[in-house]
């Protein structure tokens, strides 16, 4: 049977462009189809901003890779129109497993919250997740979507200008030129663009190496993520057990550092590994194998002038919490709001410079919380070693000890804490809703309140007065009037003790002010920050 | 209250964690093993109560959990 990633899903094809005596200037180019790239051009194809696409290949990439999807990267899919079919396709899974040499020490459940639309996590392969994007892209386009993918079109140099930014790009019928308002480089780890313009990438590598392996077999383990410390069958390193759609397993093995790369990757060599992992008795056929290496490192910053960088191109974490795929999501989803209102002359540049101190925020939690859990996984001195063992010692026995563990800590969005875009934070209303945080959702009758906001900025009114329609700082604002009466999940998360509140919602979702009752002019300033408009004035 | 607390207590496990993995950066195992006899003899005298620290030695030397 042919695999989705063995399929070109955007073959090359002559553009009249490459046939064009001067250059054609395009509002936005994304280097990279990855879940990134494609994200990012969706939610701007979505918004009116017409974009090109350039990928050096034409189909999804092969292996599971990034597998496992938050919670806030689903409702992210949900406005990009890929949330059900990305749910309703991966596994959806809350239970864990914590071994340590022979013993099963403890189970945790993350116990998900009620009243939500999406889970915790789903784990689906990110070829599905590509292929759904490029679905998602091509169904715009046949709606007249202002959107495109140039599959085997790969970008040779870049030239930045003031305005814009030149592109030389290679394809199998030789080179042509581009001109883009706006670049927005998505081009993975290795990012070329990166690279082309000379910038820095500094941080931390991690001395080790991680043998990963998607294997196809009809097993009985439980729908659970497993995570072993210095397994019998694996001794002094770690190995994580996790189940995909088609019945896909993931198997993470931690090799250590002095090891022949090419060599271990070689059948005779990983499926002993396997069987001794799984039992002999297993049947598997391997799909896919790989060695990884990390580091933890980001750029010092992300934006430079018509360039933009996010994802993986931005920002390597290490990849336990799943850390990777969903941050590069978050970025786009900060991103593309902010650049469509900026194209559209609604917002000045300076708003971009907000993704910047946002997306670099996000990126040194993530970039923190990585970096623990490798240390914790990989201890690397005698006496970080002795203290891991230590706590997963007493995590056997006594619950205090179990937050200690720390096999990764999955993915959650970051709050914006003193971000440049906040205003007034009544911070008697409940601590999760506030000023930079994103939306907790919540039920709304046989709907959900995250699908009934708008795409651009949205007041939510919740018990108190205030005006149908709105429109301030140049801006029409989706008025959301709700009743928490009967709706305990709403007034839990929105009004605490408080009888009502108001809440200005930016097109991402996240909180920009709050209040308990609506003030027309206190709604003004707090919009007119969130757009990095002066205070009380127009856009210069 | 003399009964040793073996329920979560930490605010920020992690960032505990990540202190006390710190202290220890660069230091020798001779050195490591003298930090933490000072931190226990420090936390020791914090809690004080002789019954809780009588249940958290014994806790501590519990051997038939360890790995061999």
């Amino acid at each position: 049977m042919t695999k989705i990633f063995e399929t070109p899903l955007y073959p090359y094809a002559r553009h009249p462009d490459q046939d064009a005596a001067t250059p054609p200037r395009h509002k936005v180019v994304i280097l990279g189809a990855g879940p990134v790239g494609l994200a990012a051009a969706i939610d701007l194809a979505q918004r009116g901003v017409p974009v090109v696409v350039l990928d050096e290949n034409d189909r999804v990439s092969s292996g599971s890779r990034a597998i496992c999807f938050a919670k806030r990267t689903l409702e992210i899919l949900d406005r990009l129109g890929c949330g059900d079919v990305a749910v309703d396709k991966g596994v959806t899974w809350n239970k864990g497993r914590v071994f340590f040499d022979e013993r099963d020490i403890f189970q945790f459940n993350l116990l998900p919250e009620e009243g939500h639309h999406r889970p915790a996590f789903i784990n689906l392969q990110q070829y599905y997740l590509e292929q759904f994007l490029v679905e998602r892209v091509q169904a715009l386009a046949a709606e007249g979507k202002p959107i495109e993918i140039r599959g085997r079109n790969r970008v040779e140099a870049i030239g930045r200008h003031s305005d814009h930014v030149r592109l030389e790009i290679e394809t199998p019928e030789g080179p042509y030129e581009l001109q883009a308002e706006w670049l927005i480089a998505c081009d993975g780890a290795n990012s070329p663009t990166r690279r082309m313009m000379g910038l820095d990438f500094v941080g931390r590598v991690f001395e080790d190496n991680f043998l990963i392996a998607d294997v196809v077999m009809k097993a009985d383990f439980p729908t659970e993520r497993w995570f072993w410390f210095d397994p019998p069958f694996n001794r002094g390193q770690s190995a994580l057990l996790h189940r995909q759609p088609d019945n896909v397993w993931r198997i993470d093995l931690q090799l250590g550092w002095d090891i022949d790369r090419q060599a271990e990757k070689q059948p005779d060599r990983v499926i002993p590994r396997l069987k001794a992992m799984l039992g002999e008795d297993v049947e598997f056929e391997l799909e896919w194998v790989s060695i990884y290496t990390f580091q933890c490192r980001r750029m010092a910053k992300f934006r430079h002038g018509r360039v933009i960088f996010a994802g993986d191109a931005a920002h390597q974490v290490s990849p336990f919490g799943a850390r990777g795929a969903n941050s590069g999501i978050q970025d786009t989803d900060n991103l593309c709001w902010k650049l469509a209102l900026v194209l559209e002359g609604g917002a000045s540049e300076r708003l971009l410079d907000s993704y910047d101190w946002e997306r670099v925020y996000g990126a040194d939690e993530n970039i923190m919380n990585s970096t623990r859990a490798t240390e914790f996984i990989t201890p690397k001195s005698e006496i970080s070693r002795v203290f891991r063992n230590a706590v997963l010692d007493l995590a056997a026995r006594h619950d205090f000890a179990r937050p200690l563990v720390n096999s990764g800590r999955l993915s959650i969005p970051c709050i914006y804490d003193d971000g440049p875009l906040n205003t007034d934070d009544d911070a008697d209303l409940p601590m999760r809703a506030r000023s930079g945080a994103p939306l907790p959702d919540a039920p709304l009758g046989d709907d959900w309140l995250l699908g009934a906001l708008g795409s651009g900025f949205t007041l939510l009114a919740i018990d108190t007065p205030c005006p149908e329609t709105l429109r301030m700082a140049g801006l029409d604002v989706t008025v959301l009037r709700l009743c928490a009466q009967d709706n305990p999940d709403l007034a839990a998360r929105y009004l605490g003790d408080h009888p009502s509140a108001i809440y200005l919602v930016r097109p991402d979702h996240h909180v920009a002010a709050r209040w308990t009752r609506f003030d027309a002019a206190a709604v003004e300033g707090a919009l007119q920050r969130s757009i990095a408009m002066p205070q009380g004035g127009q856009n210069v | 209250m003399s009964d040793l607390n073996l329920h979560r207590n930490l605010q920020d496990p992690d960032g505990f964690y990540a202190n006390l993995m710190a202290v220890h950066d660069g230091l020798s195992k001779a050195e490591s093993d003298a930090l933490n006899a000072r931190l226990i003899l420090i936390l020791a005298n914090h809690i004080g109560e002789e019954a809780v620290l009588a249940r958290a030695l014994v806790e501590a030397a519990d051997l038939s959990h360890q790995p061999g």
